[in-house]
């Protein structure tokens, strides 16, 4: 039985994962609470996707080491994945197609199990709708929009305006401000949602990396799974911190066109106090890349 | 030479209203601070897990003292360390001569802020539990212990046994955040462990009328030490 005005919604939550954390995790919570608390949305599924190497994010270690991490830290969840997409394209993706990605995987999805289950079909949201795409993020995600040359404007209007934000508050930003001072974010506002943290968690992927470079514990910030696997493969050194160290961040080598040495130094700069951004564009590729088989979709 | 480290227990004492993971990290944080100390070799009780629960406190019939359970694992410790080494150990106060085991209090800073409470300690408890064994206590995001311990005479003449430990990454998950939100029906996974919330959703803990268990009942310890004077 479902009331016609809920829409169904799959949440995107685009990065590093380097590595991933509990805080990450927890967002995926928080976000499928506030949502579902409105009566407005149900949350059918939450995709993990990390970023590519070719981002070139200094201390980025391989994709393929970061993404089973991933998949450990969500083998006890019944409705977060990993989803290899992203990843698995040849260069750097934008956000903006990683999103697409996923809601035309799904419309198409929804649309093959509208046709074998009449239930389904005869009813006429599923038949029109696919579920929402929300870009689920935290607040210093946001503010990155702000950065020169890290976003194209047409692809932030395009996420906030066609698909939507779910944003986690974060300490030290102010995103009520951020979306006021900006135009674009104004104008489609009532497709950022901000979720407040009332419990302050400052775990950061950086924070977790420089722990584990000194030998310290990482105790209950990480999944267990992920804890065993980090230290089995010996990853994160303070050689594993330096790599990409002399290289551009990908999105704004390609946005600013700016090859030249006092071009690198400064975007280098920048890179430094970005989050975990992430931006990809690439052509879809056919494969199905989504873990799918463990999530229950498409319950009516 | 190379071996000179003293063996060491921590005990963590609290409501543990419930266990949350930050109380987990607790132990992991002050266990990285008491081995880089290079004078400390905490102790591991078990063979895999190092952390384990011990059921005597909540077995006795009436509240009972931080001191007294202190007393109470210092002594069994001291049992088996002289079962292991086969020598009598007679309880030391704390010197980084002795070999032989120590016991120190684990906290939170907020803990360390308690002992100023009128009516909660007993004074010469608090000089037992931070004179004689020891205190590790893990700051909390806007708390400040250096302050704390400079503000009490008997915490700065202990100061050698306080051990004060920097949590760099603030999180405020607390048990009655985790209580909160549960009434709520919101979720607390990657807060407290998975095995935890299934044991507390089997069993329906933590609802409206938990949380107003005891109101209007005095603490008791304030009412203990009341009784006593």
């Amino acid at each position: 039985m479902k009331c016609p005005s809920v829409t169904s919604v799959v949440l995107l939550a685009c990065g590093s994962f380097n590595p991933i954390t509990n805080m990450h995790l927890r967002m995926f919570e928080l976000a499928r609470d506030h949502l579902e608390d409105t009566g407005q949305y149900r949350v059918l599924i939450g995709i993990i996707s990390p970023v590519g190497d070719g981002y070139k994010k200094k201390g980025l270690i391989e994709v393929s080491q970061r993404q089973e991490m991933a998949r450990l830290a969500t083998e006890n969840s019944d409705w977060i994945a990993v989803g290899f997409w992203e990843s698995m394209q040849p260069d750097w993706v934008e956000t903006v197609e990683v999103i697409r990605h996923y809601y035309d995987t799904l419309f198409e999805t929804q649309q093959e199990s509208d046709e074998t289950d009449t239930f389904e079909a005869s009813s006429p949201q599923n038949r029109s709708d696919g579920p929402q795409v929300m870009l689920l993020c935290g607040a210093d995600f946001l503010e990155s929009f702000g950065v020169p040359d890290l976003w194209k404007e047409e692809d932030i209007e395009e996420i906030v305006g066609d698909y939507g934000l779910v944003c986690i508050t974060r300490s030290g930003y102010n995103p009520y401000k951020f979306i006021h001072k900006s135009d674009v974010l104004w104008k489609h506002r009532r497709n950022i949602h901000l979720v407040h943290e009332c419990v302050t968690n400052d775990i950061s992927a950086t924070h977790m990396r420089r722990a584990l470079r000194r030998g310290q514990s990482s105790g209950n910030l990480l999944p267990d799974a992920v804890v065993s696997y980090i230290q089995q493969n010996n990853l994160y050194s303070a050689e594993s911190e330096q790599k990409n160290g002399d290289v551009v961040l990908e999105p704004l080598q390609r946005n600013s066109g700016d090859t030249r040495a006092e071009g690198f130094t400064a975007a280098a700069a920048r890179t430094e106090v970005l989050a975990d951004v992430r931006v990809s564009s690439c052509p879809p590729s056919d494969c199905a890349v989504f873990d799918f088989d463990r999530i229950k979709y498409g319950v009516s | 030479m190379a071996n000179r480290r003293v063996p060491l227990v921590l005990l963590a004492c609290g409501s543990f209203n419930p266990i949350t993971n930050q109380h987990m990290r607790l132990f992991e944080l002050a266990r990285d601070h008491m081995h880089s100390t290079g004078q400390y070799q905490v102790l591991a009780l078990q063979s895999s897990n190092w952390v384990t629960v011990d059921e005597w406190e909540s077995q006795q019939p009436d509240w009972t003292e931080t001191v007294v359970t202190m007393r109470y694992h210092y002594g069994r410790i001291l049992k088996e360390y002289e079962g292991r080494a086969g020598k009598h150990m007679t309880p030391t106060p704390v010197s980084f001569e002795s070999s032989g085991p120590q016991l120190k209090l684990l906290c939170g800073a907020d803990f360390l802020d308690t002992f100023k409470i009128p009516g909660l300690w007993q004074d010469e408890h608090v000089e037992e539990a931070v004179g004689r064994f020891g205190l590790v206590s893990v700051s909390r995001g806007g708390l400040q212990p250096e302050q704390t311990v400079h503000e009490s005479d008997m915490l700065s003449r202990h100061q050698r046994n306080i051990f004060l430990v920097r949590e760099w990454m603030r999180n405020e998950t607390s048990a009655t955040e985790v209580r909160r939100a549960l009434r709520r029906g919101q979720s607390v996974k990657y807060l407290i462990p998975d095995s935890v919330i299934e044991y507390i959703h089997q069993h329906k803990l933590y609802t409206e009328d938990s949380e107003r268990r005891n109101k209007g009942t005095a603490l008791r310890p304030l009412t203990k030490q009341a009784q006593s004077q």
